[in-house]
C-alpha cells in the first residue's frame, strides 16, 4: 500500500511545488498550494495504518487550515484584483524595497 | 586649619557651620580684639548688587531693542535724546551710587584701622566654607590689613570717580545699562581679588576681572577688531593664569594651606631646605603677575585693550586691574623674599618692560596707545620696585599712578569724546583718537588741558607732584640696594638703576609729545569741526579735577626723611611706609638678613636728595626742551601723513615687532595646526572612518536587496531550494 501511496504523494507534492514556482496566475498558484496540502494529507492517511490514528487526526487539521486559507486567500486575491485588474503575481511588486 | 586670626584674638575660631548660617551674625564673634571692621562684606557686595540691578535693566533694554529690530526699526530706534527710557536713566544713579556707598564704607573701615594700631591682619569671616576636603579647607573670608585697605580705597575711590565720568562719556550709547552692569561687576571682582583671604579666593577675583576686562574691551562687539582685541586679552592672560594656578598647587603641596595667614607663617619652615621650590613657586606667581600686569613678553594685550570705552581703559587698564600683578607680588612679599633669584627676575622684567614700553610710546600716534604703553612702562617701574624689595615704593607708585594715569585716560577720553562728536556732526571719517588729527585744542578745552598738564608733569616726575616722590623712591631703592653688601646681583641692580633713570626721561619726553600734539601748535581740525569742540560737561569735568588734586597731593603719602625739606616738613614722615610696615616687615627682615642694609648712596655716589633734585631738573629740562622743539614742528593729519618710516622709527612704530613675532611664532603655527587638524584629522581621518562605515553598510544593504525581487515565485523557489538543501544536509550522508 505504502509503496504506491508515498510515491504518489511525493509526485503530487512536487507538481504542486513546481506550479507555485513557475506559474504567475494567483488562482493557479493557489490551486497548486491546495495540491501540496492534499499530497501531504495523502501521506498522513497512508502512514496512519502503521503509525497510528494521529495521522488521520492531522488530516482534519490540515483540511481546516486549508479551508481557512482558501477563504482568506481568495479574499486577498479579490481585493488585489479590484485595484490592479489582474491576478498576475509578477505585477504585484509595489512593496518591493 | 587656621583660617582666621585677628590681632591678639582671644575668641576661639568660629564654628564654620554656625557662621555659615548668617554672614552678619558671624562678624561680632570673630573680632573680639582691637578693631572690628564695619560691614566689610558690604563693600564687596554693593557693586555686585549694582551689577544685578543694572544687568536686569540691560536685559530689559536688550529685549526691547530686539523687538524694535524685529518690527523693522534699528537698535538705536529707542531714542535716547527725547525721553530716555527708564532702563537708560536708572543706571546713572545705580552705577555710581553703589560705588560711592562702597567708597564711604571703605573710608569708615580705613578710619577704624587708622585708629587701631594693627599689627596682624584681621580676617573677617569665614562667612562660609567654599571647599572642604580631608586636607584642604577653603573658607570665604576677607583679609583686612594695611595693604588690602589701601587697595580697597584705590579701587572704590578711583572707581567712583570713573563711574561718575562714565555717566557723561557713555550717555548716548545704546548699551548704557549693560556698560554699567559690566563696570560694577568688574569692581566686585576687583574687591574680591584684593580682599580675599587666600590665594583661591584671590584667583576667583583674578579670573573675574579678566572676564570683565574681556567683556568691556569687546564692549562694542559688533566691530570685529574690538571683539578680537577682547579675545587677545583673554588668551594672553590665560598664560599667566596657568602660572598662578601652578604656584598655588606648589604652595598647597608644601605648606598644606592656601590662606594668607597660614601660608606666610609656614613658608619659611616649609621652604627652608628647598629654596629651588620657593623660587619656582614665586616665578610662577611672577608669570601670572606678568600676564595680568602686561609685562614683557606678555604685554601685547594691553595696547589692544584700548579698543574698549576710554573710562574702561582708565579704570581697568590703568588704575586697578593691571596693578593686580603688583598687588600679588606685594602680598606674597614673604615668599619672594625667600627667593632672591625670583626677585631679580621680577626686577629685570620690570626694568626691561619699563624701557621697551617707553621707547614704543615715543612713536605712537593714537592718544590711547601712547597712554597704554605709558601704563605698561609704569607697571614695569612697579615691578622693578617690588623686585628690589621696595614693596612700599611699588604700592606707593601704584597709588599715585592710579591717580595720574586715570586722569590722563579720562582727559584723553574727554578729548576723544569731543572730537568724536565734532567729526560725527560734520560727517568726517577722521580718527578721533589719532593725535595727528588734533593740535591746538588748548583754547577749546582749557580745563582738560590744565588737568592733563598736571598729570603729565606728575608722571614725568616733576617736583612736587605725586609721580616725583613715587618714581624717585623706586629709582632710589634700585640704586641703594645695588650697594647692599650681600647682594649677589648687585651689578644687575646698577643696570636697573640706570634703566630706570633713562626711562624716567623717556617718560617725560613722550608725555610732552602727547601734550604738544594734542593741545598745542597749529590745529589740524577743519573749521567746521572747530566749532563743535569744547570742554566736557560737569559730570565729566568734576572727576578730572578731583583726580588732578590727588595727582598733585598724592606724593605726600610717603615723603622720606631726606626729601622732607622739599615739602617744607608739611607731610608726615614716610606715612605709607610705616602704614604698610606690618605687611612688609617680614620680607624686609629676610632681605636685610640676606643682603645686609641698603647703601646710603647711589652706585655713583650722591644721596637721595641729590638724585631727587637731579632727576626733577632733568625731567623739567626734557619737558621744556621737548615742548620748545615739538611745538614748532608742523605735524600733518593722519590722512596726509604718508611718509615711509625707516630704521628705528619704523621699529618703534611697529612696537619692536612683538605682534609680528608672536604672529610668526605662535599665531600662525597654531592656525596651521588647527587647519591641519580640521582638514586632515577631522576632514579626512575621522570623517573618513565615519563615511567608510556608512558606505560599507550601504553596500551590504544594496547587495542583499538584490535578493528581494518582489516576485512571490522567486521567494517560493528559493524557499523550496532551501528546504531541499536542509533535507539534503540532514539525510544525505
Amino acid at each position: 500500500m505504502l509503496t504506491y501511496a508515498l510515491p504518489l504523494s511525493a509526485a503530487l507534492f512536487a507538481i504542486g511545488t513546481l506550479g507555485v514556482v513557475v506559474r504567475r496566475n494567483a488562482i493557479v498558484m493557489f490551486l497548486c498550494i491546495e495540491l501540496q496540502l492534499n499530497a501531504v494529507n495523502l501521506a498522513f492517511v497512508a502512514l496512519s495504518r502503521q503509525v497510528g490514528i494521529e495521522g488521520q487526526l492531522f488530516v482534519f487539521f490540515v483540511m481546516t487550515v486549508a479551508a481557512a486559507e482558501a477563504a482568506v486567500g481568495l479574499a486577498i486575491i479579490i481585493a488585489v484584483f479590484r485595484h490592479q485588474r489582474t491576478v498576475q503575481v509578477d505585477r504585484f511588486n509595489l512593496l518591493r524595497w | 586649619m587656621p583660617s582666621s586670626s585677628s590681632s591678639g584674638a582671644t575668641a576661639p575660631f568660629a564654628d564654620p557651620a554656625s557662621s555659615a548660617l548668617s554672614e552678619a551674625a558671624a562678624l561680632p564673634v570673630q573680632q573680639a580684639a582691637v578693631w572690628e571692621p564695619f560691614l566689610p562684606w558690604m563693600v564687596v557686595l554693593l557693586p555686585l548688587l549694582g551689577f544685578v540691578a543694572n544687568g536686569l535693566l540691560a536685559l530689559v533694554s536688550a529685549t526691547r531693542s530686539a523687538a524694535a529690530v524685529r518690527a523693522g526699526g534699528t537698535e538705536d530706534s529707542l531714542s535716547l535724546d527725547g525721553g530716555r527710557p527708564r532702563t537708560h536713566r536708572w543706571p546713572t544713579y545705580i552705577g555710581p551710587g553703589v560705588m560711592i556707598a562702597a567708597f564711604l564704607l571703605a573710608i569708615v573701615n580705613f578710619a577704624g584701622m587708622l585708629g587701631a594700631d594693627l599689627h596682624e591682619p584681621v580676617v573677617a569671616g569665614p562667612y562660609w566654607t567654599w571647599l572642604a576636603t580631608s586636607s584642604l579647607r577653603i573658607d570665604v573670608a576677607l583679609h583686612l590689613d594695611q595693604l588690602s585697605m589701601i587697595m580697597m580705597l584705590v579701587v572704590t575711590g578711583v572707581g567712583s570717580l570713573i563711574h561718575v565720568f562714565s555717566v557723561g562719556y557713555m550717555r548716548d550709547d545704546p548699551g548704557y545699562p549693560r556698560y554699567f552692569a559690566y563696570l560694577n561687576l568688574f569692581v566686585f571682582f576687583m574687591l574680591v581679588l584684593v580682599l580675599g583671604a587666600g590665594y583661591p579666593l584671590m584667583f576667583v577675583g583674578w579670573e573675574g576681572v579678566g572676564l570683565c576686562s574681556y567683556l568691556l574691551i569687546g564692549y562694542w562687539f559688533a566691530d570685529r577688531e574690538k571683539a578680537d582685541a577682547g579675545k587677545k586679552a583673554f588668551i594672553v592672560n590665560r598664560i599667566g593664569d596657568f602660572g598662578f594656578l601652578l604656584a598655588m598647587f606648589l604652595l598647597f603641596d608644601n605648606i598644606g594651606a592656601l590662606d594668607f595667614v597660614s601660608v606666610f607663617e609656614g613658608a619659611e619652615a616649609a621652604f627652608s631646605d628647598n629654596r629651588a621650590l620657593v623660587t619656582t613657586a614665586t616665578l610662577l606667581f611672577m608669570l601670572g603677575a606678568a600676564g595680568k600686569s602686561a609685562q614683557v613678553p606678555l604685554h601685547v594685550w594691553l595696547p589692544d585693550a584700548m579698543a574698549g570705552p576710554t573710562p574702561v581703559s582708565a579704570l581697568i587698564h590703568a588704575a586697578t586691574m593691571v596693578t593686580a600683578g603688583v598687588y600679588v607680588i606685594a602680598r606674597s612679599s614673604a615668599l619672594f623674599a625667600l627667593a632672591p633669584a625670583s626677585q631679580a627676575v621680577v626686577a629685570g622684567i620690570g626694568a626691561l618692560t619699563a624701557l621697551l614700553a617707553a621707547t614704543i610710546a615715543l612713536r605712537q600716534y593714537d592718544i590711547k596707545k601712547v597712554l597704554a604703553y605709558s601704563t605698561v612702562s609704569q607697571l614695569g617701574f612697579m615691578f622693578l620696585a617690588a623686585g628690589v624689595g621696595a614693596y612700599t615704593a611699588a604700592v606707593f607708585h601704584l597709588v599715585t599712578h592710579a591717580f595720574f594715569k586715570a586722569l590722563l585716560f579720562l582727559g584723553a577720553g574727554a578729548v576723544i569724546h569731543s572730537l568724536h562728536h565734532a567729526f560725527h556732526e560734520t560727517g568726517s571719517k577722521a580718527d578721533a583718537q589719532d593725535m595727528r588729527n588734533m593740535g591746538g585744542l588748548r583754547a577749546k578745552m582749557p580745563v582738560t588741558w590744565a588737568v592733563m598738564g598736571i598729570a603729565t608733569l606728575a608722571i614725568a616726575g616733576v617736583w612736587p607732584l605725586a609721580g616725583f616722590f613715587s618714581k624717585d623712591e623706586i629709582i632710589w631703592y634700585a640704586g641703594a640696594w645695588a650697594g647692599a653688601p650681600g647682594n649677589a646681583n648687585g651689578s644687575w641692580y646698577v643696570v636697573f638703576w640706570v634703566v630706570a633713570l633713562a626711562t624716567a626721561l623717556l617718560t617725560a619726553f613722550y608725555m610732552t609729545r602727547l601734550m604738544v600734539m594734542t593741545f598745542h601748535g597749529r590745529s589740524r581740525l577743519g573749521d567746521a569741526e572747530q566749532r563743535h569742540v569744547h570742554d566736557s560737561p560737569w559730570v565729566m569735568r568734576a572727576p578730572l579735577i578731583v583726580l588732578a588734586v590727588l595727582s598733585v597731593a598724592g606724593g605726600l603719602l610717603n615723603v622720606p626723611e631726606s626729601l622732607r625739606v622739599l615739602v617744607f616738613g608739611a607731610a608726615p614722615f614716610e606715612w605709607l611706609h610705616h602704614w604698610l610696615e606690618p605687611v612688609t616687615h617680614a620680607a624686609a627682615e629676610i632681605q636685610v638678613a640676606g643682603m645686609g642694609e641698603a647703601a646710603h648712596q647711589s652706585p655713583v655716589g650722591g644721596g637721595e636728595l641729590t638724585w631727587a633734585l637731579i632727576s626733577t631738573v632733568a625731567a623739567l629740562a626734557v619737558v621744556g626742551g621737548a615742548f620748545a622743539v615739538l611745538r614748532k614742528r608742523l605735524y600733518r593729519t593722519a590722512a596726509e601723513d604718508a611718509d615711509p618710516r625707516t630704521g628705528l622709527a619704523l621699529a618703534l612704530e611697529r612696537k619692536w615687532y612683538f605682534d609680528e613675532a608672536y604672529d610668526r611664532a605662535v599665531v600662525r603655527p597654531v592656525l596651521a595646526l588647527s587647519r591641519w587638524c580640521w582638514k586632515i584629522v577631522d576632514g579626512i581621518v575621522i570623517d573618513g572612518f565615519v563615511n567608510l562605515a556608512a558606505a560599507l553598510a550601504r553596500l551590504a544593504g544594496w547587495t542583499t536587496s538584490l535578493f528581494h525581487t518582489g516576485q512571490v515565485n522567486t521567494y517560493a523557489f528559493v524557499l523550496a531550494l532551501g528546504v531541499l538543501a536542509v533535507l539534503g544536509a540532514v539525510y544525505l550522508p
